[in-house]
Order: structure tokens, then sequence, then C-alpha cells
């Protein structure tokens, strides 16, 4: 398929037609942001909330394979062997290079301090809020992240993809674009739009900047594939000016027939972080962190058809050459029927904030206190479990 | 001095030009049309909220129907469930054509622009997937019917509307010691939620006059609004907090709670005069400018307070001022408007949409909408969409416009106009030599058209 409208190409278009979009403040000031620190922090919001026990799946418990019934997995049903306690759900299986290279963690039983209600809306808005209550803030915690973080530039941080990302709102600016809009339009429209946005410096600028990020030779992304253009648009603004790129994976609400529902959604995580390492390549691959969060877990029973319903203490995703990978963070709990929350679902043992805490800590260098009074207001980080290398 | 002009009224004021239905002759005219019959409500109908109760109720009773027991019930009763979920997300996505049909066809297209401008104003949504669809009826049923009443009388429609006590989370608080909460300790207790908002967002507005233990005793004085099992407001003197509560200095209430108590703190919040300024001033911003005239804003403000909130006479104030009606264009249109304009101005039929398929319609309206960066309906928070500019014209924003632009009306149009009359149908006197230019030079129709619906020109109102 041919791209009509490459970066290349329209600067040399827009020259002839007597405007070039170099000389526009708002890609002025871009292409001069200094990175104000080097580590890249990917945050991947798993929407729908992850079973985390089907993920990172605790064989190893006594109790969990007549708890789970035809959903137990372990190595003995296909499952990756982790760390003779934990198997990974085979729809997984191609990271496990990743685990073995130390660049694959998970943290289990953790949960946001939301409780009971279990509705996506209500855990989601507090994920992103980074907050103990629902309802406290506005804005999202890496929003506030960057408010508190010098030079920030509107492409340090990214959210990229379809769907809202409440969890980069708020008062700092933040870029974002979906890979879906594909400014495919003849040469000569992409011209003319050119020369009507003219008239407007502030429409302007922003079609300008559009043009350039349409052109990075993204394809029309196709249905199939358009995590693997929000993760490859992710990567290669990473590898420039942007330091912090978030977007979601959707699909995890696998209420039936969980053995067949859970694995495209698998499928695309594991394809993300593919995609990631390799469009990052290995240097900024060796800085970045990824951390995948979801509003909650799921039942540890099955239900009625197959599937799990809405739960509390889940498991987190931890990637990229960054983390300490090849291990399981966390404390098990347990899956007695005493040892669970509500007797139904996997107590939580952490504050699912926590662990990014500490990934922001590392990361950014931005001090503790900070982190507890307004990145995450009311989190106690507690210990450094030692999350990155 | 500026004053008025039909197509700036139309454009400004209105849901965009018309090449069929003329602007409006004068301001008197355009308020006129808000206090006659609403023609579009019935031509093009939305389901009242009533209507919408219904469906819950026997869809909620269909998923109680499961029997744990005997899988095959089960089994059926999640069928017919799943159907009556289909069912609802279609009629919803009629309902969104609806109101694109109502922008189209209006001779009245300050109403419109009210509605919209209300409901996000009270924006309430639904939190579970049953209710997620209920924001059109709220908006038809809580708001349409009093954008030309008084703002308290709005306020009261909006704040105890059964979606409102839902999403701000009302219908789970109870009062600590209520006669309900003695007997079940389980209850629960007070939720500040709506009463928050209700002071930071319908009507002190945040840097308002209020403090916390105001929004603690006005939360207590809500206890007791909620909804019945029908999902319709019911008032439940047994989880209201009993004695009295004192807000911003005045006292409510008492024993028995009584559900005026509310309506006369309702009131009396609606008519401060922190509210007269926030609302006047929001409304400037949204119909006038991102930094409105002082005077025009005093102006709004004091006709509020004179009139008891006459929200008519206040749209009289803001239509008079030359302020009102100062060129060029300034405010971007949010996408919502950006597209319902677009349709006008394509003059979409009746009879088109319902040809349609709900693919179509997902993928020329809905999806576009939410790249632009304003789902239908779904704002990110009770503080609605945003108003400033810089909210729209991002890179994402201005590219999925250009391309709904070029691709989408099409669709919606097979038969597209001839694009260099159409630069003057949808500008009028605000057509550029470039947009004209434009207009002529692009290789095909569905690009000339899209140009002219890209344009500054035609985002700018």
């Amino acid at each position: 398929m041919t791209r009509p409208f490459t970066r290349r190409g329209f600067l040399a278009r827009s020259a002839l037609i007597g405007c070039s979009a170099a000389a526009s403040p708002f890609l002025t000031r871009i292409s001069l942001a200094a990175a104000p620190w080097d580590a890249r922090l990917v945050v991947i919001v798993l929407r729908g909330a992850m079973d985390g026990l089907d993920v990172v799946q605790p064989y190893g418990d006594p109790d969990y394979a007549r708890a789970r019934g035809a959903l137990a997995g372990g190595p003995q049903n296909g499952a990756a062997e982790l760390d003779g306690f934990f198997s990974l759900h085979p729809a997984l299986g191609t990271l496990m290079p990743l685990w073995a290279a130390g660049e694959l963690g998970f943290v289990h039983a953790v949960s946001t301090p939301y409780r009971e209600k279990r509705s996506h809306f209500d855990g989601q808005d507090i994920l992103e809020a980074g907050t103990d209550t629902l309802g406290a803030v506005r804005d999202g915690w890496l929003n506030r992240l960057l408010t508190r973080l010098p030079g920030v530039e509107t492409r340090t941080a990214f959210a990229i993809g379809h769907g809202e990302m409440k969890i980069l709102g708020g008062a700092a600016p933040v870029a974002d674009w979906t890979p879906e809009v594909d400014l495919a339009l003849s040469p000569q429209a992409m011209q003319l739009a050119e020369r009507i946005m003219q008239e407007d410096p502030a429409f302007h600028a922003a079609f300008a900047e559009a043009s350039m990020l349409a052109g990075g030779g993204m394809g029309g992304a196709d249905k199939a594939g358009a995590h693997l253009e929000v993760a490859k648009f992710a990567a290669e603004q990473l590898r420039g000016d942007t330091r912090i790129a978030a977007f979601s994976i959707n699909g995890w609400d696998t209420h039936g027939r969980q053995h067949k529902t859970l694995i495209p959604a698998l499928e695309r995580l594991a394809g993300t972080l593919t995609s990631l390492r390799d469009t990052l390549g290995p240097a900024v691959w060796g800085k970045t962190a990824v951390v995948a969060m979801t509003e909650f877990g799921r039942t540890v029973r099955i239900n009625g058809t197959g599937g799990t319903d809405h739960g509390t203490g889940g498991a987190m995703v931890l990637a990229g050459g960054a983390i300490r990978g090849g291990k399981v963070h966390g404390t098990w709990p347990g899956l007695d029927e005493a040892s669970l929350f509500e007797r139904r679902d996997l107590m939580p043992t952490a504050d699912v904030r926590a662990p990014a805490a500490w990934l922001l800590h590392g990361l950014t260098g931005l001090d503790r206190a900070a982190i507890e009074q307004v990145v995450f207001p009311g989190l106690d980080m507690g210990r450094d479990a030692g999350f990155l290398r | 001095m500026a004053g008025f002009s039909p197509d700036l009224a139309e454009i400004r004021f209105g849901c965009g030009l018309s090449p069929t239905i003329a602007p409006p002759t004068s301001t008197q005219a355009m308020l006129q049309g808000l206090q006659g019959p609403d023609e579009m409500a019935q031509r093009f109908a939305i389901d009242s909220y009533a209507d919408y109760e219904t469906w819950l109720t026997a869809t909620r009773h269909l998923r109680k129907g499961e029997d744990p027991q005997d899988k095959r019930d089960k089994m059926q009763a999640l069928e017919a469930f799943k159907k009556a979920r289909r069912d609802q997300a279609l009629a919803s996505l009629g309902w969104a054509m609806q109101a694109q049909l109502r922008w189209t066809w209006t001779g009245t297209g300050f109403r419109e622009r009210l509605v919209s401008f209300w409901a996000d104003h009270f924006t309430a949504m639904g939190k579970n997937v049953l209710m997620r669809t209920g924001v059109a009826p709220y908006v038809e049923t809580s708001i349409r019917p009093h954008v030309a009443a008084s703002f308290p009388d709005l306020v009261i429609a909006a704040v105890t509307s059964p979606l409102m006590l839902h999403y701000l989370d009302q219908v789970t608080s109870v009062g600590p010691n209520s006669r309900a909460a003695r007997r079940r300790e389980a209850l629960g207790g007070l939720n500040e939620n709506l009463a928050r908002e209700v002071m930071e967002l319908h009507t002190l507005g945040v840097g308002g006059p209020y403090t916390q233990d105001d929004v603690r005793q006005l939360a207590e004085l809500f206890t007791g609004l909620s909804v019945n099992k029908q999902s319709g407001f019911a008032f439940r003197p047994a989880y209201a907090e009993p004695g009295a509560e004192t807000i911003l200095g005045r006292r409510y209430g008492g024993d028995p709670a009584r559900l005026d108590s509310v309506h006369a703190a309702l009131r009396d919040l609606a008519l401060h005069p922190a509210t007269a300024e926030h609302i006047s001033r929001k409304l400037a911003v949204h119909f006038v400018s991102d930094t409105p005239d002082p005077d025009l804003v005093s102006a709004m403000t004091a006709r509020f307070l004179d009139t008891g909130g006459d929200l008519v006479k206040v749209y009289s104030v803001l239509l008079g001022h030359p302020a009102a009606w100062a060129e060029p264009l300034r405010n971007v249109k949010p996408p919502q408007h950006f597209v319902g304009s677009a349709w006008r101005a394509l003059a979409v039929t009746p009879e088109r949409v319902a040809a349609m398929r709900p693919r179509e319609i997902r993928q020329g309206f809905d999806r576009p909408l939410a790249t632009m960066g304003q789902p239908w309906l779904t704002p990110n928070g009770p503080d609605g969409f945003p108003e400033q500019d810089e909210a729209w014209v991002t890179p994402q924003g201005v590219a999925a416009r250009l391309l709904w632009a070029v691709n989408v009306p099409q669709t919606l149009r097979p038969q597209l106009p001839d694009p260099r009359a159409f630069v003057d149908q949808a500008l009028g006197r605000f057509a550029t030599d470039a947009v004209r230019f434009a207009a002529a030079a692009a290789e095909s129709q569905a690009e000339a058209v899209g140009l002219v619906l890209a344009s500054p020109a035609f985002q700018r109102r």
C-alpha cells in the first residue's frame, strides 16, 4: 500500500506551496524539547478486569485445582512453568524468552483500594485517578506525575489509541494520537487542506503536527492488528523525545467460556509487548519499564457459564529491560476459603499503586513524599521490593 | 458596532446554515421559538425516561430470571437478556440519529443548542451496562422541556432525576442516624458526591462561597432522595438523616424529612449571586468566546438575579448585547456540533437515515466522534466536555475532523452538492478565497465538500 503522505513528502510539498511546516512554532517547540529524564515508561490499562489467577496460575497452591475446577491450569495442562509455584497461561507462551531474560515479571494479589461494588466504571476510574476513594480528583496519576517533573513538553507523554485515557488527563500538557487516524487523502487534497488551514494558526499547527504523526509509515490499522499499530506508534515516539506512553488493551471481561474468550486478549497483550521490544530496539528497551494494570481481578470460582465474575485481587504485569523480571513479586494470600476476600475473591495483599510508585520513583527520580502526597495521595509505598534492576 | 445578522445568528447560536431552512430574522424570533411548541421533539422522537425505566425493569427481570439449578433455563434467560441489551444498543443508536435529524431540520436551532448546553452542564450517565443507554432519555425528560424555564426549575428537574441520583451515588447515600441505618448497619452511610457536584458544578461554581461543612450538610439534607425498584424517583424519609441542616447559613428541613426542604435548598442555591455569575459566564463562554466581555457577563448576571433566574430573560440579554455579535468567528465547534452542523449543511434526509445499518452509524458517527474527542453523550466526568478551544484543536482532533469530512458525507448524502455552491450554502458570508479555491480545485466532489467542512471557517462559530 502506498503512503501518499510521508513526512518528507509533506515538507517538500509544503515548501512548494509556500509554507514550511518546520516554521510552525508548534513543531519547532517539539523538535527542541529536551528530554527531562532518560528512562521510558509504558502504562497499559487492561480494561474489563483481567483474571490474574488464569494468567499467572498459582498451581502450587493446594486449593488451586479444586477452586478453579474446569479452568485449572498449571504445567500439566499446557501452561509454561515459571517458578515451581506459578505457571503462565499458554497464550502468553511467546513471552517466555522475556521471562528467561529477566525482562518479564508479575506482581500478584494486588488491587486498587476500591472494594465491594465491583463496577468496571468505578474500578477503572479509581485505577486511573490513583486515589483512595472515588471522585476525589478529576485528573489521572500519570498527569500529576508530569506536573511534578521538570522540562515536560507536550510530547513527553503520549496517550495512544482509540478511547479515553483518564490516567493521563489533567493540567500537564500531553499529546494524544490514535494510529487509526490514517490521513491517507490524495496528495492534492492534503495540499488544499494545508492551504485552507493556513488561514487559522491554531488549526494549522494542529494539522501540520497530525500530518507528521500520520506520516510515520503506519499502516491503515486493519482491525486485527490495531493493537500492534498502537504498540509500534508508542515505540516510535519513545525512541524520540517521548518518555511516557499510555494506552489500553480491552477484552478481559470473561464472564463466559473463559478457556476460549480470554485467549484473544492475552494474544493482544503478548503481541503488544513483543512489538514494543522489537520496535524500541535493544538500547531503548533496556531503559524501558512496561506496567500493565487492570481495575480488579475476578472470582476464584468459575460461574455457571464457564467464566468468572468481577472480583478483587488480581495481577499486574511488568516488562522491559529496566525491570527486574523472572520473578512473581507479592505476598501470596492462599486460596482456601477463609483466606479469600468475602469468601469469593483473591485477597489483595498489596495496593496496586505501590509497585507503580516504586517504578516512578526509580525511573524519574521523583521523591517518595511527592509520590505519596501528589501522584498517589494517601498511598504508603511500603518497602521497595526491587521492581527495577 | 456589531449587531444581529441572520447568518451569524444561525452559525453562532443555532445549528449552522442550512440550504433549505432560513436563518432567524431577529433575536425576538429566536426567543419566541423557544417558547413555541417543540416540533423537533414531536417529529424525531426519543424515548422518555419513563419508557426507558419500563425497559430497564423488564430487562432486570430477565436477568434475575436465571435459575442456577436449571442450566437450560439459565441459558435461555441469558440469551433473552443479551437480546434485550442488543435491542437497546440499537435503540440508543437510533436516538443519536434522531438528535442529528433535529439539528438538521430545526427552524429553532437555538433550542437544540441550549438542550446540548444544559445536558452537558448537568452531565449524568449510567454506570453499569444496563443503564449506559439512559442518557438520551434523561436529557429528553429532565433537560429538554426546561431549557426556557427558570433556572431553579431546571436544577430541580436535573438533580432529582433518577439517572443523576444513580450517577452521583445519591442512591447509596444513607443518613447515618436515619431509621433505616439504625435497623441495618450494613446500609452504609453518607455519600457526598451529589451534594458536592451540585455546589461545585451545577450552581455556585468551584470558586463559590461554600465550605466542606456546607457540602456535608447538603449531603445530609439530600438523604432520602432515591429511586424505587422501577428506577423511578422516590423520596424515602426512612433513609433521611434526622434534624435540620444549615447550608450557607440557612436552615432547611427537620422532622419529618420532606422533599419540599430539598427543593427549597436547591432553589436557594440556584438563585445565589455566585450561581448567577457562574451560569452567566458559562453561557457567554459557550456561545460567544472563551474569554467573554466582562460587561456581557455582568449584564446577564444582573438580569438573572432580577428575574429569579428566568432563563429566557437571561438569553435575551445575551442575544441583545453587541459583544455577542462580534466578528470574526471565534469559538471552535465541539465535535458533536461540528458533525451536527455538517449534517445540516448537507440536509441529510430522514429517509436516508432510516436506511442506515447499525454498522454504518457506528463507523460514520460513533467512532469518528470518539476519535475527535467527544464520544456521544459520554464526557469524562460530571464536569462535562471542555469549553476551551484548545481541547478540540489537537492534531488528532483536526485530523479526525478532516477525515470525517472527506469520507462520511457521501454516505449521508449519496448525491453530494456542487462544491462551488456548497461553499456559500455552508459558510454564507464567512466563505474565504482559500476555501473557494480548494472547493474548485479538488480532484473529487467528496474531497471538495470535505475541505469546505474541514475549513476553519466552518469549524468556528
